[in-house]
């Protein structure tokens, strides 16, 4: 019954006891509001894992028809890599970061972003190909955008799975630590205090019965000495307190009623 | 959480580490960069590319603060794997990409391995 298990290291009082069943109940609200949490992070993550698995297949089939039509490109163009590796000077496809919410954790969510201006490599395909290349360039925009979408997916996917590992380590712990410890200090006090009441009642008791000794051995010298005196020729003056002896102490109020009084 | 402090705001660029294709193709989308001190936000990776050279780009990358995504061949990936598969930050995301030579091989991405352990129990 007592906590046998590891507990707080308090003194058993009863301000303790209470201050410790405010604790449990806090850790009790704590654990069902984490559980909460871990529930919406689930729900949340099974759902981007779903998506995580199709983005990744269909970035395979986007990025096959890219470099088909680089490969066009290439028959037409002849090699250009060179070329476009020389002019790069400022990226014209950037990446913008937007902030989600979930319960909590902040998920980013990434946004492709195409400048205007940018059109590094118009000269590029300048003598043949010109054509093939502009559209090899859309469908890489097309394919990086895919990418984009993906890599917010992924970074949504990392960022939940150490959350949710997190969450289920402080409810692990708290169901398993924090709330047995805190009932097992609940016990402890509780059956130390009862532990006081008993041994406080037995010493009532005890004081009881030697209080009646006590008095009955008083009681029984008194007799005696009385006894002893009267045999010696001696008179025993009572006190019979007010209204005196046997009959003494009868109450006026029961002694009949007073006839009436008329006038 | 995430290990980076930097606010993702600030992170704009797509770096890209790959055969000359993929990156080719990738720059002509645009997302080439080269900042004042002539750093490049790609690297091109051929048959006579050290891994060496690849692992340091790798950590050169993923170290940037302005890197939000990391593209990478998924063969290239594969040279430097245990570096790759040790790779857990949030920022910069890292996907493997498929080349022209290298199809698309999901049981050897790193990410979908997780998500296909985490699918299957």
């Amino acid at each position: 019954m007592s906590g046998t298990g590891p507990r707080e290291s308090v003194f058993p009082t009863r301000m303790n006891l209470t201050l410790t069943k405010t604790r449990l109940k806090g850790a009790q609200t704590g654990h069902s509001l984490l559980a909460k949490k871990r529930d919406a992070l689930t729900t949340r993550f099974r759902t981007i894992l779903k998506k995580v698995d199709e983005a990744k297949r269909l970035t395979g089939r986007v990025l096959q028809l890219a470099s088909f039509s680089l490969a066009e490109v290439t028959y037409t163009a002849g090699d250009i890599g060179y070329q476009v590796q020389e002019s790069v000077k400022k990226a014209s496809y950037t990446v913008q970061a937007r902030q989600e919410n979930v319960s909590g954790v902040v998920l980013p969510a990434f946004e492709g972003v195409r400048s205007k201006e940018a059109s590094d490599f118009n000269l590029t395909g300048l003598s043949r190909g010109g054509q093939q290349i502009q559209k090899c360039r859309d469908t890489y925009v097309k394919a990086v955008g895919t990418l984009v979408e993906l890599a917010s997916l992924q970074t949504a996917f990392t960022i939940l799975d150490e959350v949710i590992r997190a969450t289920n380590r402080r409810v692990n712990a708290i169901e398993h630590v924090v709330i047995p410890r805190l009932d097992n200090t609940i016990k402890y006090i509780n059956s130390e205090l009862d532990e006081m009441d008993r041994e406080e009642f037995f010493r009532l008791k005890k004081v009881q019965g030697k209080k009646k000794r006590d008095a009955e051995k008083a009681n029984e010298s008194r007799q005696t000495q009385n006894a002893e005196f009267t045999e010696g020729g001696g008179e025993l003056h009572r006190d019979e307190g007010i209204g005196g002896g046997q009959a003494g102490g009868a109450d006026m109020l029961d002694e009949g009623k007073d006839d009436d009084v008329i006038f | 959480m995430a290990t980076t402090t930097t606010n993702p705001k600030d992170r704009t660029l797509l770096a890209v580490i790959g055969d000359e294709d993929s990156v080719t193709g990738l720059l002509l989308a645009g997302i080439g960069h080269v900042d004042q001190n002539q750093n490049k936000n790609f690297l091109i990776v051929d048959a006579k590319t050290q891994t060496s050279v690849i692992e340091s780009a790798f950590q050169d990358f993923t170290e940037r603060k302005d890197v939000a995504i990391l593209l990478i061949n998924q063969h290239v990936a594969e040279k430097i794997r245990p570096t790759v598969d040790r790779y857990q930050a949030a920022f910069p995301a890292l996907l493997e990409i498929p080349s022209k030579e290298h199809p698309y091989d999901p049981a050897k991405d790193s990410v979908l391995k997780r998500v296909q352990k985490l699918r299957g129990d």
